[in-house]
């Protein structure tokens, strides 16, 4: 190893903890690209994956009942691989031990016992027996809530008859990695399960024998959806077609790619965060270190080191810092990845996880970490490789103060020497105070971006639950019902107050651009679910159209007053020209709704209803739960406060390991920024600060300079920060919305107050390990040492 | 004692800082011979770092020319100028400028480690004295120890030319006087040709020829007829 190689490492030696605060900072970057790649890369290779392996459907419908003797004809259609019928309900669940209902999806089981779609994935247990009309299967999230094993019974009210089921397996399906109830908001596997059992048995349940209610297709590779879709829509369209769909229209994969496009997101956005920090630090760090061995760059020179040998030096200290970091990044981000992507296999009830991350996702990682930090150096370096060698060996000339209108100010102030000292020090190097300001600054925008999503969500779900859904149940009918129904709901057990809502599947059209959406109409006036207008005043939907959720109208391009074309999937199947009436605010779902009266008038009926919304008495609650089970025509009931509470847990944990994960961020990038920028600030004023302390300051006094500068410079950063978290804030909130939800920009003092508590305390800390170094300041050897 | 290894024709050197011109070299005619020891001799600010600094190629002339040997060191690229300092010659500072981080074997490796034929470092410091504490660090060093490594990596390079700029400006006079011996003995037994730059008047005993300079010129050149020993010498 050659000599000028062991300077390199032992200054590397020296300067370890400054070293690795900055590779810290770096590592934190290359970890997150390396989660979020790999987490991505895992998510959805694992979806194509079971997809295959379980052969998911390309293409699915629902109808009212069409006959088993269409399934050739619709086998015929060009680039159709595989047809799939099959018979689904919904029951009302009886379990035992459990007062409240649960509600099931009944879904038929080939009578070969040998699915070709959707084929689900035994866990425990075995398949239904075909003849046996008691046996079914449950899926695993919905055993586990409910602590079933195969043998163990619940009885279930189909159509009216109320019949003991047993568990003799249960199992996993591409189709219900995201099971949802109906009516529900968030997944609720204790309240909701998927119920395979003998075609048989469902047959008779839900009166469908030689027939089929539900249809799922594979394509041929290559097979364009829309033709298959159009073909299939056409044949269905006699027995109740609902309008086909295609995989990207399947709740379970649309929120499988919402998932994957906000892990896309994190990756862009943060890691070019880091990089620049690091770089920076690196830049900050390089340019004292050439100060300080001007002399001996100087030496290197007067002894024949060439420009490019001295230039290399230094861009490989950068380098060293850059390996440490990417060293640190890489296995962080590869347990942080695999611990994740065994976390969102459990979230997302995947039996298997296929975890692999790319050497090139290392490489490139490696990489922009490697690039970053000497692009951080290169300046420095290459002043160090410039430096003319007899102005290397002599002293740096002092640092030039010229008398302005602030010093004319701060002396008109009457401030002390020491904060005068303090104040021209950050206006000498405005530059470097701006962007030691700027690196503060991120990471009190870390936190802020990363908080804010709390109130966020308690907007959402006041305005949901509380504002806008202020029901505590809502009780689902299998079909529309004559209002009247509403009187028989009054007499059930607990009910205090009821309001009709009627849903509506139709498609929506504008041009080219469609959306499938679920038409909700309500009277006017109710009290109970609530459309809300921009002021979060309740407004009634005016007959005459259709009244849109802004998200709903940008995604289909119109705007107040323009024509919709709106086709009713259900009833007559009949296409109206509706007119734009309105639209609101909101942040669940694609919302449309019409006056109910209107509706109907347009379908020549009498208003009908599908869903029931009350409020009930608590202490009656466990006899209409017992009233409802024995209800035929009911297919579930939502509570309110259990979907909320399980909006809340769900969304919370995954805050909380957000926040944590951000503010350990911000903390590192702190520490980072103030630790190194304090060291820089002591080795500059050593002379100055071991002269003040001989002419009798006191260790108090000269702390003050150095502890001042630092928290001058992390105050400045302060309003940057709100800004910057605040724009930031607001990007994160437009790239989260889907078609799910959008999130609120709600931006209370107290997050902003949290963000600057945060990085002041860092700062603050930091720079109080740096000054303990004053304490140890040997006075007159640093007045003997020549700078 | 004839041939000649340094010439300088009128060599100017101004430090513009705007305000006022400084003239830190004012024309300066000069010659130094093969093997001989040099002493510079002159108050602070008087012109001579910058005329050493300037034969070792460490630094530019405003004006005139310098040639080393038949080679015109003014013309030179700052490459050319760094292959020059590479192959030619050894430095000796007042503050050794030693790499702190860096054993004193190392410090002598770091010209070896660049050098087209460099004796071994333990060697270099052998005949420094320092055979015994090769692997020192500077701040484990008294000033004369850390001066004697810094001589050891001037001439671990075999250069022709030695240029030291106050050598013994740091040091005690016993000391100094050792560090001299070294230089003396090193001129003695390689053929260096030395400059050695003092203010130190006693110095000037031990050199072949002696040059006054004042205000940027060169006052007067002195030839020693009799030289001492830097033991005899003290101050």
């Amino acid at each position: 190893m050659q000599a000028i190689d062991r300077k390199l490492l032992r200054d590397f030696q020296r300067l370890w903890i400054q070293a690795i605060a900055i590779a810290l900072v770096l590592a934190c970057g290359v970890a997150i690209l390396l989660t979020s790649v790999g987490m991505y890369v895992a998510l959805s290779e694992t979806r194509t994956a079971y997809y295959e392996r379980n052969r998911f459907a390309d293409v699915f419908s629902h109808t009212i009942r069409a006959p088993l003797s269409l399934v050739p004809e619709i086998a015929q259609i060009e680039g159709v691989t595989g047809v799939e019928p099959r018979i689904s309900g919904h029951a009302i669940l009886d379990i035992p031990g459990r007062t409240r209902t649960a509600v099931g999806r009944i879904l038929s089981f080939p009578e070969s016992s040998n699915p070709t779609l959707n084929v689900p994935l035994l866990i425990e247990g075995w398949f239904p027996d075909p003849t046996d009309t008691n046996e079914i299967m449950v899926n695993a999230p919905f055993a586990e809530a409910n602590g079933f094993h195969p043998g163990d019974s619940f009885s279930a009210n189909l159509s009216g008859q109320k019949r003991s089921l047993t568990i003799v397996g249960t199992a996993q399906s591409p189709e219900f990695i995201y099971t949802i109830g109906p009516g529900a908001m968030m997944p609720d596997n204790e309240a909701f399960g998927i119920i395979w059992m003998s075609e048989r048995a469902a047959a008779a349940a839900f009166d469908m024998t030689g027939a089929f209610n539900e249809v799922a297709l594979s394509l041929a590779v290559g097979t364009a959806t829309e033709p298959v879709i159009d073909a299939l829509d056409e044949l269905l369209e006699p027995f109740g077609g609902l309008g086909a769909f295609d995989r990207t229209t399947h709740p379970t994969d649309a929120f499988l790619d919402a998932e994957l496009n906000q892990l896309k997101g994190m990756a862009a956005i943060l890691p070019p965060i880091f990089f620049a920090i690091a770089g920076f630090l690196v830049s900050m760090v390089m340019s004292r270190i050439i100060a300080l061995e001007r002399s001996e760059i100087g030496l290197l020179k007067a002894v024949g080191y060439t420009n490019t040998e001295i230039c290399l030096h230094y861009l490989m200290l950068a380098g060293l810092i850059a390996v440490v970091g990417v060293l640190i990044g890489w296995v962080a981000g590869t347990l942080l990845a695999r611990t994740l992507a065994w976390q969102y296999a459990q979230f997302f009830n995947f039996p298997y996880v296929i975890f692999h991350v790319s050497y090139w996702v290392y490489a490139a990682a490696g990489l922009a970490g490697l690039a970053t930090t000497s692009l951080g150096a290169v300046q420095s370096a290459l002043k160090a490789a410039n430096l003319a060698p007899a102005v290397a060996m002599q002293p740096p000339a002092p640092p030039r103060f010229k008398r302005s209108v602030i010093d004319r100010a701060m002396t008109a102030m009457r401030l002390t020497q020491s904060t005068i000292m303090i104040l021209r020090s950050v206006l000498r190097w405005p530059v470097r105070s701006l962007l030691t300001s700027l690196g503060l600054a991120l990471a009190v925008a870390a936190v802020i971006a990363s908080i804010f999503i709390n109130d966020s969500l308690d907007e959402i779900v006041d305005l949901t639950f509380y504002q806008t859904n202020r029901q505590d149940a809502m009780l689902l009918f299998a079909e529309d019902v004559p209002e009247t129904v509403l009187e028989d709901v009054r007499n059930l057990p607990g009910v205090m107050q009821v309001e009709g809502q009627q849903f509506h599947t139709a498609i929506l059209r504008n041009g080219h651009r469609t959306k499938r959406v679920a038409i909700d109409s309500r009277r006017p006036g109710t009290d109970l679910s609530r459309v809300l207008d921009d002021q979060g005043e309740p407004i009634d939907v005016p007959p005459g159209g259709i009244l849109l959720s802004r998200r709903l109208a940008n995604h289909l391009g119109v705007k107040d007053g323009d024509q919709l074309e709106t086709e009713f999937l259900s009833g007559r199947r009949e296409t109206f020209e509706l007119t734009v009436i309105g639209l609101v605010d909101q942040h669940l779902g694609l919302g449309a709704y019409v006056d109910l009266e209107y509706l109907n008038a347009l379908f020549r009926q009498a208003p009908q209803i599908s869903t029931v919304n009350v409020t009930l008495d608590d202490s009656q609650i466990d006899a209409l739960h017992t009233a409802i089970k024995d209800i035929p025509s009911l297919t579930g009931i939502i509570e309110m406060n259990v979907n909320r509470r399980s909006f809340q847990d769900t969304i919370e944990n995954n805050i909380v390991v957000m926040n944590t994960i951000y503010i350990a961020i911000a903390v590192m990038i702190t520490v980072g920024v103030s630790y190194n920028a304090a060291r820089i600030q002591l080795s500059e004023r050593a002379r100055e600060l071991a002269s003040l302390r001989i002419l009798g300051f006191g260790r108090g006094d000269v702390s003050y300079i150095l502890i001042g500068e630092m928290m001058l410079i992390a105050l400045i950063a302060q309003p940057i920060g709100w800004l910057l978290g605040a724009w930031i804030a607001r990007a994160m909130t437009n790239a989260f919305t889907s078609d799910l939800y959008a999130i609120p920009l709600v931006l209370k003092p107290a997050v902003f107050a949290t963000g600057s508590l945060v990085v002041l305390g860092t700062a603050f800390v930091s720079v109080m390990i740096v000054r303990r170094r004053l304490d140890r300041l040997d006075l007159v050897s640093v007045m003997k040492t020549r700078e | 004692m004839s041939e000649i290894i340094f010439r300088t024709e009128g060599i100017t050197k101004v430090y513009d800082t705007g305000e006022v011109k400084v003239y830190a070299l004012a024309g300066v005619d000069l010659e130094l011979f093969k093997g001989e020891l040099t002493v510079l001799l002159g108050p602070s600010g008087s012109g001579k770092s910058t005329l050493l600094n300037i034969l070792g190629g460490l630094d530019h002339a405003t004006e005139g020319r310098v040639w080393f040997d038949d080679t015109e060191l003014t013309e030179m690229t700052d490459r050319g100028l760094t292959k020059y300092r590479r192959d030619h010659v050894g430095f000796v500072f007042q503050f050794y400028n030693l790499v702190p981080s860096l054993t004193a074997r190392e410090n002598v490796q770091l010209v070896t480690d660049v050098a087209p034929d460099p004796m071994p470092a333990e060697e270099a410091l052998g005949l420094v004295g320092l055979g015994e504490r090769m692997d020192h660090f500077p701040s484990e060093m008294s000033g004369g120890e850390q001066q004697r490594v810094a001589i050891a990596r001037a001439i671990a390079k075999r250069p022709q030319i030695l240029l030291c700029d106050e050598p013994t400006g740091a040091l005690d006079s016993t000391t100094g006087v050792q560090v001299l011996e070294v230089l003396r003995d090193i001129n003695e037994r390689f053929g260096t040709t030395t400059v050695v730059i003092t203010h130190n008047a006693e110095i000037q005993r031990m050199a072949h020829r002696v040059i006054f300079f004042q205000d940027g010129k060169i006052s007067e050149t002195r030839v020693n007829t009799e030289r001492l020993a830097p033991s005899e010498i003290a101050w």
